[in-house]
């Protein structure tokens, strides 16, 4: 056996692969083929909260315990986000993709990897002010049962809200952005109506498959936690999901220029990252 | 015992930078007269808004390639990448670059530690960082790891810099940490570069 001056890092290698792997065979979870760099930097959060000192003994925890198991979950899906964050990208959506959209009797919308919500109701929002809401049906799917509640629930923090409007109004907003929320006890609840149009499900880009055909997807800063292979796996998930000419709508640096599937899709905002996918040949 | 020689076995350098950083950086790449063989990979805090414009800001000096890096891509040396604005830059051990939305660490996204603390990964003892101009603390875990590692850690003379707390926390988290003026710091990367292209 070679001496490797590495020792310790590839000792914390091993644990990583061993706890992946346990978490994959005892809850489903499959986090295997994830960007391992920020993965890495979840999990040692983790770690620090739940007081362990190796890897090893995090996996004993989260394999005997279901309470800590959802402690250490939580850490690694919730995801930041902002209504109409990056507001040039729902301007686009407004003014290029909803005329093609409106010509649909039934519009079926995707947001893959939703979160707290974010997303979903920026989208409920927007389709309410081009009247096409009462066509709509939301697709809102994460892999993080506690962030679907929060989704549901719809209720944010007043100093985001600040935020939200910003970028509400910078995206081309109709109205006034506190038509849609109310301010009580500290925090701010959505308007219950805009989710009427809404299912929330549990569903996962890595390991379940097409559960309905959709005119546009917007999965937004989801693939950059994916290797490639799997980024391949998610956008051929996309391809499968979306109507002939559907919309696929990316987080503001990702591609599919790197894609296997990039031929199935045509460019149709480069600077928004929108894609649109081909009809048949 | 295998004697390390620094100045050929350097597989990037790292570059933090925040209030006065664009300068430090144009004092020290206007020092670097050879076409540099390494990767330099800079975090530099900006404003939240606008697009970056930094690639067209550092165009000119002796780097192959200037561009911002992308998710996935390659590290090619040579080359001088900069983080996309409100995105963490991060490399993965097959020296390929991930981005990552996660919430700010101090505050800042891009996170100079974020960016430090993962290239130590990859990159053990053979990394360069340097702590440039600032007015936070950002960066200071991060030379702290590769200080740990065995790389190389410089900072920003205080005395040079436009705002002084960002070196000075980076050299209180590495004893070893060297202080250079930009302009020393230049020559040390321009002799760096050259030695490494005249090993191989």
């Amino acid at each position: 056996m070679s001496f490797s001056p590495n020792a310790k890092r590839k000792t914390e290698e091993i644990e990583l692969e061993l706890l992946l792997e346990g978490l994959y065979e005892k809850y489903g979870y499959d986090f295997r083929r994830y960007s391992r760099a920020s993965l890495k930097r979840r999990i040692e959060q983790a770690k620090d909260r739940l007081s362990c000192s190796t890897l090893s003994e995090l996996q004993n925890r989260i394999l005997h315990s279901s309470q800590d198991f959802e402690t250490f979950l939580s850490y690694l899906t919730i995801q930041v986000s902002e209504m109409f964050r990056d507001p040039s990208y729902y301007k686009a959506l407004r003014c290029k993709v909803i005329p093609h959209l409106r010509t649909y009797p039934s519009i079926k919308i995707w947001i893959a990897g939703c979160s707290a919500g974010e997303e979903l109701y920026s989208f409920a929002i927007l389709l309410r002010e081009e009247g096409l809401e009462n066509r709509c049906i939301f697709y809102a799917t994460d892999i993080n049962q506690a962030a679907l509640l929060k989704a549901e629930a719809g209720v944010y923090r007043p100093e985001d809200v600040l935020q939200f409007t910003k970028n509400y109004q910078l995206a081309g907003g109709k109205a006034s952005f506190s038509d849609y929320y109310t301010a009580a006890y500290g925090s701010v609840v959505f308007d219950k109506s805009l989710k009427k149009k809404a299912v929330f499900s549990d569903h996962s880009l890595v390991t379940d498959s097409v559960f309905s055909e959709v005119h546009l997807i917007s999965c937004r800063n989801v693939l950059i936690y994916f290797e490639r292979a799997l980024q391949d796996r998610a956008v051929g998930l996309f391809k499968d999901s979306l109507v002939r000419k559907g919309f696929l709508g990316l987080g503001s640096k990702e591609t599919l220029r790197f894609s296997e599937h990039k031929e199935a899709f045509e460019t149709f905002d480069r600077d928004e990252r929108i894609y649109q996918l081909r009809g048949p040949a | 015992m295998k004697v390390r020689n620094v100045t050929t076995n350097v597989s990037a350098v790292v570059i933090g930078a925040s209030t006065g950083g664009i300068e430090a950086l144009q004092q020290i790449f206007r020092f670097m007269e050879n076409e540099f063989t390494l990767a330099v990979i800079v975090v530099i805090h900006l404003p939240p808004s606008g697009k970056s414009m930094l690639p067209s800001l550092f165009e000119g000096y002796s780097f192959k390639r200037v561009k911002e890096a992308e998710d996935k891509e390659k590290i090619e040396a040579g080359t001088l990448y900069f983080a996309p604005h409100n995105y963490h830059l991060l490399i993965e051990s097959d020296s390929t670059f991930s981005l990552s939305s996660d919430e700010p660490v101090s505050f800042a996204r891009p996170s100079i530690d974020v960016l430090f603390e993962s290239a130590t990964d990859a990159f053990g003892d053979q990394l360069i960082g340097i702590v440039l101009s600032g007015a936070n603390e950002d960066g200071a875990k991060g030379v702290h790891a590769i200080c740990k590692a065995g790389g190389i850690v410089l900072v920003q003379e205080p005395s040079s810099a436009v705002a002084s707390a960002m070196p000075l926390a980076g050299a209180a988290a590495c004893a070893e940490a060297k202080q250079m003026s930009p302009v020393a710091i230049g020559s040390y990367l321009n002799k760096l570069g050259v030695t490494a292209y005249a090993a191989k």
